[in-house]
Parts: structure tokens; C-alpha cells; sequence
């Protein structure tokens, strides 16, 4: 039993990493006002906002998991206050940072359309902060963190991420961004 | 669309130009309506290109486009649409 629940615990981890850098990339997608080939822009505001929702559940269920562990020995507190923890309570302790953020975020994307833009904008761009600090706490806490083949995925979700902020904060990432500044094309 | 005699639309579409940039959600989800102009931001099939402001600010919904105007509302990402009915 604690055999499996561990490897649940791990494996909706990495599940949970993975579909975090996956909403990470649409989410930058959405926010330069660009299609897909096949995909319209209203439609990737939608993936981005269901591949978010689906990360969440792997998160929920990852904690959940492991608070049955024996060995993690999560108590309620660690559920949302940090570093208190008795399993490598500095690594286990990012994971309940990014599970704070992650609520916050959730929460008021969830409820954009009352809160106003404002508040929506400066909580969602806690993001840049939660991805990292995810990372961190599996590469640190996992008991795969440092195997080859999850540092690999490691590896290459951050350089996909590095490459969709670069591309972020690049000129030409706003469609349109040309037409309106006055250059030609 | 033909200029056959209409009911009085029940619904208006409202953009509020302040807030709007031009991210082309709503031209999607409503091509029927709303095209783009050169600079992305929506513009009103209807009225003439010369149309007045509250033509290109309050476009008429027919019921039929209703649900699809709702997610352009839901789905703006600057919150620039609104349904009012008149
Ligand atoms: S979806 Fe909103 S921001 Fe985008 S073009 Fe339409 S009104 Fe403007």
C-alpha cells in the first residue's frame, strides 16, 4: 500500500510539472493574440484554461496522495504553510509555496470577470514565480528529481519555457505589434 | 445578411474602446459581425466605414448569435465587451 501510494505520489507529480509547462507555454501564446494552425485564438484561451484546471486536479491529487504516505508524513499545516515539514522540509516546503500560488491563481482567473483586470494580471503573473519554484521543489523533494531520465525533462521544459519568455518579451510578440508602431512589416 | 425587414435586435454588443486591444477573440467567435481592420481591432460589418461611433461601438446581436457573443464577452481578454439590451 505504501508502495503505491508513493509511486502515485510521484508519478502525479511529474504529471502535474508536465501539464504546469504546458499551460505556461499557451498561456504566453494567449496573452501575444496568435493562432494556431487549426487552433483559434479563442480556443487556445480555452486549453490553456483547461490544461490549467487539469494540472490543478494532478496537484490535488498529488498532495492528497502523499498526506496517506507514511513516509512523507504531511500534516494539514504543510497543506499550506511552508517549511514545516519533517521530510527535507526546505524542498518540501517550495512544493506548498507553489501549492499557495497555485490557488491564488486559480481562484482569480477563475473569477477574472468579476475581480476586474487589474487583479487578474498582477496574481496570474505570480505565475513566472510559481513555474520555477515547481520545479525546484521536484528536482529537490522528488525521489526522481535527480534521475537522468527526469532531469532531461527538466532540462528541456526550461529551455521550452526560456524560449516562450524570450519570445515573450521580444518586440515582435504582440500580433500587429508592427502595423501599430508604424514599421513596415 | 439581406435587408429584409427585422425585428428590433433585442441585444447590443458594446465595446468600450479603452479598454479593447485588438486580440481579435471576438472577431473570431463572431465573423458574422465583425471583421478586423488593418491595425486588428474589430470593426463592424454592418454601416458604412464612415459609420457613426455608436454604430461601431454597439453592435445589433440577432438572437441567433446570442450564445456566441456571450463567450466573446466571457472570453475578451481585457473585459471589453459588454451585452446590453435596449
Ligand atoms: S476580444 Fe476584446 S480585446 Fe479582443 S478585439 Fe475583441 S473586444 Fe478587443
Amino acid at each position: 500500500m505504501d508502495a503505491a501510494l508513493w509511486a502515485f505520489g510521484r508519478g502525479t507529480g511529474v504529471v502535474s510539472l508536465v501539464a504546469l509547462t504546458v499551460t505556461v507555454l499557451l498561456g504566453i501564446l494567449t496573452r501575444s493574440g496568435r493562432p494556431l494552425p487549426g487552433l483559434p485564438r479563442f480556443s487556445i484561451t480555452l486549453v490553456h484554461r483547461n490544461v490549467a484546471l487539469v494540472a490543478c486536479a494532478f496537484v490535488v491529487l498529488h498532495v492528497v496522495l502523499l498526506f496517506f504516505d507514511s513516509f512523507a508524513q504531511l500534516t494539514v499545516l504543510d497543506f499550506v504553510v511552508p517549511f514545516f515539514g519533517s521530510f527535507l522540509p526546505f524542498w518540501q516546503g517550495l512544493g506548498t509555496v507553489a501549492v499557495d500560488l497555485l490557488i491564488a491563481i486559480i481562484v482569480t482567473a477563475l473569477l477574472r470577470n468579476r475581480l476586474g483586470l487589474r487583479t487578474f494580471r498582477v496574481v496570474h503573473w505570480l505565475t513566472y514565480a510559481l513555474w520555477p519554484i515547481a520545479l525546484a521543489h521536484a528536482i529537490g523533494n522528488g525521489t526522481d528529481g535527480t534521475s537522468v531520465w527526469f532531469l532531461w525533462l527538466a532540462g528541456l521544459s526550461t529551455l521550452a519555457v526560456l524560449a516562450a519568455v524570450a519570445w515573450r518579451v521580444s518586440a515582435r510578440f504582440v500580433e500587429f505589434r508592427s502595423v501599430r508602431t508604424g514599421q513596415l512589416s | 445578411m439581406t435587408n429584409s425587414p427585422q425585428p428590433e435586435p433585442a441585444a447590443l454588443l458594446h465595446i468600450d474602446w479603452t479598454r479593447c486591444d485588438g486580440r481579435g477573440l471576438c472577431t473570431e467567435l463572431l465573423p458574422e459581425l465583425l471583421a478586423r481592420d488593418e491595425w486588428g481591432y474589430p470593426l463592424a460589418r454592418t454601416g458604412s466605414a464612415a459609420g457613426s461611433a455608436a454604430e461601431r461601438s454597439d453592435i445589433a446581436i440577432p438572437p441567433a448569435l446570442r450564445g456566441a457573443a456571450a463567450d466573446a464577452v466571457a472570453l475578451c481578454p481585457r473585459q471589453a465587451l459588454k451585452l446590453t439590451s435596449r
